[in-house]
């Protein structure tokens, strides 16, 4: 191809920059006024882009053993068994249903799909988790989103991608379905598996909505802490959680609060990052 | 593969049965199968409801908005990003521009009424350069933008990820004939890079419209209180605020099966459509 133009190149220039700034300035100043001392984010009209003098008050304030830290272990404990149980019941199904011959592999396929066409709705949901008895227990808050269907086809498709000879080797083996799995089929899928993790894991670490329906507040995971306090604009303070007078400028715990909801996503993005591609289109491609 | 059909069979067949509840006069003492049938008085009334028809007409403009802008904006970025001749800036690119997908709509929220707000960034920037603050948030003329906005935001650079495939796939040679043959750069990008991504854009947008009357029910009902029902309401928060707030669960059940029903009605007609126009949709 012809080499580009100056001004073509300029004006891509210009719009990534713009790009860029525009996702990542609001991230710097959550950051950086989360770590600004209170005088200077009452000076500077409530937000900081820079700290002068960072501190971790906020920090020590809100982890000092009150609802937030107990939301944080609340969401901590959820997103771990939650994102082990579905992906368990996700891979188990997805290898049923990429097999061939398995009984009924084909109606029960519709079955999910169609879900996906037509889903239930809210308020029989929401019924159905009061009908079983599940409400205030964590359990309503995994069992109702234990599979997600999208996840669901693309690990089918990844397994489905995986050499029939492979299959047909470990059987001559001897190996049963379960040590083919094991074996085989989960050492060779570990991109996908590590895309649906993380989006299950996601998933669950952000849900707030289900809590704030089905759980008495002290249950309450930190996402809807963050609702609460952060867009709902309550006072932490007023929960008895800090000593009267520690928090003169809310908007650093408010920002403090949103970098401990980030910062676990942050830290595990940029491991994952490099399978997203792979795993998405997989799935995307197959359906 | 029993707990995953469990799941399936329980929590989706099982909540559509549930779905009954919209013919009925829900009464909690007595449960779901023991209150009385009301046949589609749930339904008459709901179409007699003003309110109702707020909540549709909001949803019906907000998914019209979200259509003009928002689809098109994750193409718009992939060409950008596949444009670009350095291999080390677009990776970089697009792991920051997929990044704000993962942030719950309560971050993300709470992340714009930060910069937005009366008294946020950039009213205190506008402020203090002496020029007149804008009111954004709580403000219902700009609610709908706003909500637009924030979608972009949080969502056009994950959408990139099926474009770029798409892009990727397009076939060298045939930039190269074109090229050849004297066609310059817009003429490649209209005859070439348009139609061979066709298929994918087709794809998406009848998704897209099966799904037209969910606009996004986290995020609305995390700021409908900051314009009131009347602007911010749409179906989803309609059938939240009958039903488990309000505890009309009859009434907000006929809502949501209506919205179901209009749904998966829109998918198929988008479907037959492009099939009719030789496309081949999402399902044959």
């Amino acid at each position: 191809m012809e080499k580009p133009r100056v001004a073509t190149k300029a004006a891509k220039a210009v719009a990534v920059t713009v790009v860029l700034a525009l996702v990542l300035i609001p991230f710097l100043v959550i950051v950086s006024t989360s770590l600004a001392s209170n005088r200077e984010v009452v000076d500077n009209g409530g937000w900081v882009l820079w700290p002068s003098d960072p501190t971790l008050r906020a920090y020590r304030t809100i982890l000092n053993g009150g609802i937030v830290t107990k939301a944080l272990g609340v969401s901590v404990g959820l997103t771990v068994l939650g994102t082990l149980f579905s992906l368990a019941c996700t891979t188990f199904l997805a290898y049923a249903l990429a097999r061939p011959g398995v009984f009924g592999g084909k109606p029960v396929l519709l079955l999910i799909l169609f879900t996906f066409l037509f889903p239930p709705g809210m308020i029989p949901a929401f019924l159905l988790v009061k009908g079983m008895g599940m409400m205030d227990t964590y359990a309503a808050l995994v069992a109702p989103v234990l599979i997600n269907v999208f996840n669901l086809i693309v690990l089918r498709g990844f397994f489905q991608g995986i050499p029939e000879e492979l299959y047909e080797a470990a059987r001559l083996d001897g190996a049963g379905d379960w040590q083919i799995l094991w074996r085989i089929v989960l050492p060779l899928s570990k991109a996908a598996l590590a895309v649906v993790s993380l989006f299950y894991a996601v998933s669950y670490w952000n849900a707030w909505f289900h809590a704030s329906i089905y759980m008495e507040s002290g249950h309450w995971p930190l996402s809807q802490v963050l609702r609460t306090y952060v867009i709902g604009g309550s006072q932490i303070a007023d929960t008895g959680l800090s000593e009267a007078g520690m928090v003169s400028a809310p908007q650093t715990t408010q920002m403090a609060v949103l970098v401990i909801a980030t910062v676990p996503i942050l830290l595990v993005y940029p491991f994952l990052q490099k399978y997203f591609t792979k795993g998405v289109l997989t799935g995307a491609i197959k359906s | 593969m029993v707990p995953g059909l469990a799941y399936f069979l329980v929590f989706h067949y099982g909540a559509f049965v549930a779905n009954a509840v919209a013919f009925k006069e829900y009464v909690p003492f007595d449960g779901l199968w023991a209150s009385p049938w009301v046949g589609t008085e749930n339904f008459s009334r709901m179409f007699g409801d003003p309110d109702f028809w707020h909540a549709t007409w909001n949803t019906l403009f907000i998914a019209v908005l979200q259509l003009v802008f928002f689809f098109p904006a994750p193409l718009g970025l992939a060409l950008l990003l596949h444009s670009l001749t350095s291999d080390l800036l677009r990776r970089f690119t697009q792991s920051v521009i997929y990044l704000p997908h993962f942030l719950s709509w309560v971050v993300v929220v709470a992340l714009f009424q930060q910069v937005l707000s009366d008294t946020g960034l950039l009213n205190t920037f506008l402020s203090d350069s002496g020029l007149h603050i804008v009111d954004i948030i709580g403000n219902p003329d700009a609610y709908k933008p706003l909500v637009v906005i924030e979608v972009i935001w949080k969502d056009a650079g994950w959408g990139t990820i099926i474009f770029l495939a798409a892009l990727m796939q397009v076939d060298e040679q045939l930039y190269e004939a074109s090229a050849i043959d004297g066609a310059g750069p817009w003429r490649r990008f209209w005859h070439v890079t348009l139609p061979s991504i066709r298929p994918i854009i087709i794809l998406l947008l009848i998704m897209r419209l099966g799904d037209i009357l969910s606009v996004g029910f986290e995020q609305m009902l995390l700021q409908r209180q900051s314009v009131g029902p009347e602007v911010g309401e749409v179906l989803d928060t309609f059938v939240f605020w009958q039903g488990i707030v309000g505890g009309d669960t009859g009434y907000a059940a006929a809502a949501g099966l209506f919205k179901g029903v209009v749904g998966a009605a829109l998918v198929f007609t988008a479907n037959r459509i492009a099939h009719r126009l030789g496309e081949q949709g999402v399902y044959k």
